[in-house]
């Protein structure tokens, strides 16, 4: 069985800037990945190319083996994602975006499915409730509502608790972990948050200047680089990246 | 090309306009103040006339055809505009959606919205104006069909304008239907034009629709060869404004302006 993502020598620059620098990773099924770096590392830009909003330099990506160059649709149809900035629109009701989400990735048996999606994400009274009215929490919620729709492969999430409370932000996670445990999908996930990576991530890749520096199991790679925590790991990531590297 | 793609397009926007006053109002408001306008300016320019010409047909019938591939255009254009407006490309963008399915849906749309105001036109026209359209006869088909497909290109062009300027852009696109209304002679006949404005003039197909249109209402058969060439230009302009926007689209994937859109370039 192919993996959930395979990414191969993937390189994109902005005129001088190199924003990722031949990066090579995968995603295995049932298993989180982290993708953690300091602002501007490439983790944004790096999903953006994975969800075939922008095109790389050079490199590939491959979808359950599927090209995303060569089959776009077909590989973002195993493909779906939730970022804190890309909200649903806020004038169409809860129901109406998954709707119209649904019909855009050909989902069968939509009905029966967004039935099933808002129960499970506790929606089912925010129905018919127009998205921007939401709270962050509430709209987090819609938002991998809309990114189980398709009952993806490759889930793509992008920083999905920032600005959440804890407590809300535990559900999430959850129900993230219910996904890659009950799912062969496959999850690629950034976090500024170290401590949710560690409870969450199976592995993670931290990612600086565009370059994969480190990699791991969350639990172990501080130690094995000489830190306390996840968190002072990252902080060296991102202050000193040239002594990790050496 | 998935119809269920396309029939989320039009969905979207049908949920949008059916829970929208803001949006329902536009589809005919302004085309029937037009028709009301010139309706009664249409009457009163009849009062002057001895010789029993009536302005009807030819100027308010002129109105009634230029408003329809206002409303076309801007079926089309209105549709991109949500998604400028809610910040939606990168969530669309990233889902199975072709181009090609994402126009059409901006065509069928349009095709919905559009006959609303078409509607409403007509019946004002012909109720309280006395326009009638047995005057055209069956060249009212493809006089509408030009018109149509000439609104459909202009609406794609100008959404891959405002897709490759960023939001503010969609200034560029209000205006085009005032700027090209001089040149396609929709009140007057394209003789009266000076050359240079006749030379563009020829490169429009509405020109051909007004020119047939005046020639009928003069009692003389119209020139099939005319709306042929308008018909087949529209077609062209179709072609080049889908070309304009797919070339466009892979630019701002290249570039990464659809993910950063509101920054509106990337200077």
């Amino acid at each position: 069985m192919s993996k959930a993502l395979v990414v191969t020598q993937l390189c994109k620059c902005y005129g001088q800037l190199v924003a990722v620098d031949h990066i090579s990773f995968q995603v295995g099924r049932k298993e989180i990945v982290g993708l953690l770096g300091p602002n501007g590392a490439g983790k944004t830009t790096t999903i953006n190319m994975v969800l075939g909003v922008l095109t790389p330099d050079s490199g590939s990506i491959r979808v359950e083996g599927v090209d995303i160059t060569t089959q776009r649709a077909q590989a973002l149809q195993r493909t779906n994602f939730a970022a804190v900035y890309a909200p649903l629109p806020g004038n169409l009701t809860v129901e109406q975006n998954l709707r119209v989400f649904g019909l855009l990735y050909g989902v069968r048996g939509l009905s029966e499915r967004i039935e099933g999606l808002l129960r499970q994400f506790d929606l089912e009274k925010f129905r018919d409730t127009k998205c921007g009215v939401l709270s962050s929490g509430e709209q987090t919620r819609v938002a991998l509502a809309k990114a189980m729709l398709n009952s993806p492969q490759l889930l793509l999430l992008d920083e999905p608790t920032a600005s959440l409370d804890p407590a809300i932000a535990q559900d999430i996670r959850e129900k993230i972990r219910e996904f890659a445990g009950h799912t062969s999908g496959g999850v690629l996930w950034t976090s500024h948050n170290m401590y949710e990576v560690e409870e969450v991530c199976d592995r993670v890749l931290f990612l600086s200047h565009g370059r994969i520096l480190l990699e791991g199991d969350p639990k172990t790679l501080p130690h094995e680089h000489g830190k306390a925590s996840l968190e002072e790991l990252f902080i060296s990531v991102a202050r000193e990246p040239l002594t990790l590297e050496a | 090309m998935r119809p269920t793609a396309v029939a989320a397009i039009v969905l979207r926007q049908s949920y949008l306009i059916r829970g929208s006053l803001a949006r329902v109002l536009p589809l005919f408001v302004w085309a029937a103040i037009d028709i009301v306008l010139w309706g009664f300016i249409t009457k009163y320019l009849n009062s002057f006339v001895a010789s029993g010409f009536n302005f009807v047909p030819s100027i308010l019938g002129a109105v009634l055809l230029w408003d329809f591939l206002i409303r076309v255009m801007q079926g089309v254009t209105m549709t991109f505009f949500e998604d400028v407006w809610s910040r939606n490309f990168l969530n669309i963008f990233a889902t199975p959606l072709c181009i090609s399915e994402y126009l059409s849906g901006l065509v069928i749309s349009s095709i919905a919205s559009s006959s609303i105001g078409l509607v409403v036109m007509v019946v004002l026209a012909t109720a309280v104006f006395g326009l009638s359209f047995f005057v055209y006869g069956v060249m009212l088909v493809p006089f509408f069909l030009v018109l149509f497909m000439c609104g459909i290109a202009l609406g794609i062009l100008g959404s891959g304008v405002v897709l490759r300027l960023g939001p503010p852009a969609e200034w560029f696109v209000w205006p085009i239907p005032a700027i090209i209304s001089p040149f396609v002679g929709v009140f007057y006949p394209l003789s009266t034009l000076p050359p240079w404005m006749r030379c563009a003039a020829y490169l429009l197909p509405p020109s051909y629709v007004f020119e047939g249109m005046r020639t009928i209402v003069a009692g003389h058969p119209p020139s099939h060869y005319g709306i042929l060439l308008g018909t087949g230009l529209a077609f062209l302009y179709i072609l080049l404004a889908c070309w304009f926007f797919a070339r466009v689209y892979r630019h701002a994937v290249r570039t990464g302006l659809i993910a950063r859109y509101s920054a509106e370039t990337l200077n």
